[in-house]
């Protein structure tokens, strides 16, 4: 399987995440530069952390109109898996490609440290190798990362099964203590903690490789066949 | 030539923790008839006149960039000057 990691001016997880698939996965990895028109050859989208564009304005609002994102929706029309984290959660958001928006932290601090999160929904793309209910520690890093939606939003994605992780304890005051979401068709996912960052028992947790794994095993099951 | 004022504050359903702050702070300086604080954003755009209706592009710039219509509303005033 092959993966891109979107590269925007400000990116700073792009390193990490190409190290998680290349070295811990053992997955096909390039770098993409926001410039790039044609993901075609891709077959998964990994939109990492920093602060693109400096975060001017909004987070993510001035990457949403970068020219790699007409081949980003052209990769969601086609199902393709899109994850995004931290800022390519806010990306992805900006974007519309999930529902909602993202305010400061609560308590305006700006929060780094490892967190529990719990598994909502095992039955994704990205999740499936988990146990529902699951409790995995994952870091963040974030000073916006306090999800807001509407109530009507949040029914709806409560109800289409969209909130993939919660928070243990809410750490920023996001609503309903969401951690991460996926769209409706199920092959987007946005989420503020840093599955790259725990790859590995050296960097303090291995419970993020799941999730990649659990992108290349639904990915295998699709596009190879056994003889 | 325009020149324009374009003003994007939290939607009042949504929590500003920047303006709870703010407030906090206000009240510690003995300012207590704050009741309350709610920080935005102040955007000023200089527009070259052409065809079309400025009123529709400004609203249309600050629905596609300026404001997130998510947490955020808008608005804009809209001054025509001539140059000097």
């Amino acid at each position: 399987m092959k993966f891109a990691v979107v590269v925007f001016p400000g990116s700073n997880c792009d390193i990490d995440m190409y190290h998680a698939i290349k070295d811990e996965l053992g997955e096909e990895v390039e770098y993409v530069w926001h410039d790039d028109q044609d993901l075609n050859r891709f077959d998964g989208i990994l939109i990492p952390g920093g602060f693109s564009y400096g975060d001017y304005l909004r987070s993510g609002s001035i990457a949403r109109f970068s020219n790699v994102m007409e081949s980003i929706y052209e990769a969601n029309q086609a199902g393709k898996p899109i994850l995004g984290v931290c800022n390519g959660f806010q990306i992805l958001l900006e974007a519309g490609l999930l529902p909602g928006a993202m305010q400061r932290n609560e308590k305006l601090k700006f929060i780094c440290k490892q967190v529990e999160l719990e598994v909502a929904n095992n039955e994704t793309v990205f999740t499936s190798l988990y146990e529902k209910g699951e409790k995995i520690t994952i870091p963040v890093a974030h000073g916006e990362g306090n999800y807001y939606c509407d109530e009507a939003t949040y029914t709806k994605l409560a109800e289409n099964n969209q909130i993939a992780f919660t928070y243990a304890e809410n750490i920023n005051g996001s609503r309903h203590g969401i951690a991460g979401i996926t769209n409706e068709r199920g092959n987007v996912l946005g989420m503020m903690p840093h599955p790259e960052r725990a790859v590995d028992a050296l960097l303090g947790s291995a419970d993020g490789l799941k999730l990649f794994q659990s992108i290349v095993k639904s990915w295998r099951e699709a596009h190879v066949t056994t003889s | 030539m325009y020149n324009v004022k374009v003003f994007i504050t939290l939607k009042e359903s949504v929590l500003d923790p920047q303006g709870a702050a703010v407030k906090d702070s206000l009240h510690r300086l003995t300012y207590n008839a704050v009741e309350d604080v709610r920080v935005g954003k102040y955007i000023e755009l200089t527009l070259k006149k052409e065809d079309g209706d400025i009123d529709q592009q400004v609203r249309e710039m600050c629905e596609k960039l300026l404001a997130n219509t998510v947490i955020e509303d808008y608005t804009y005033e809209i001054e025509e000057v001539i140059p000097q």
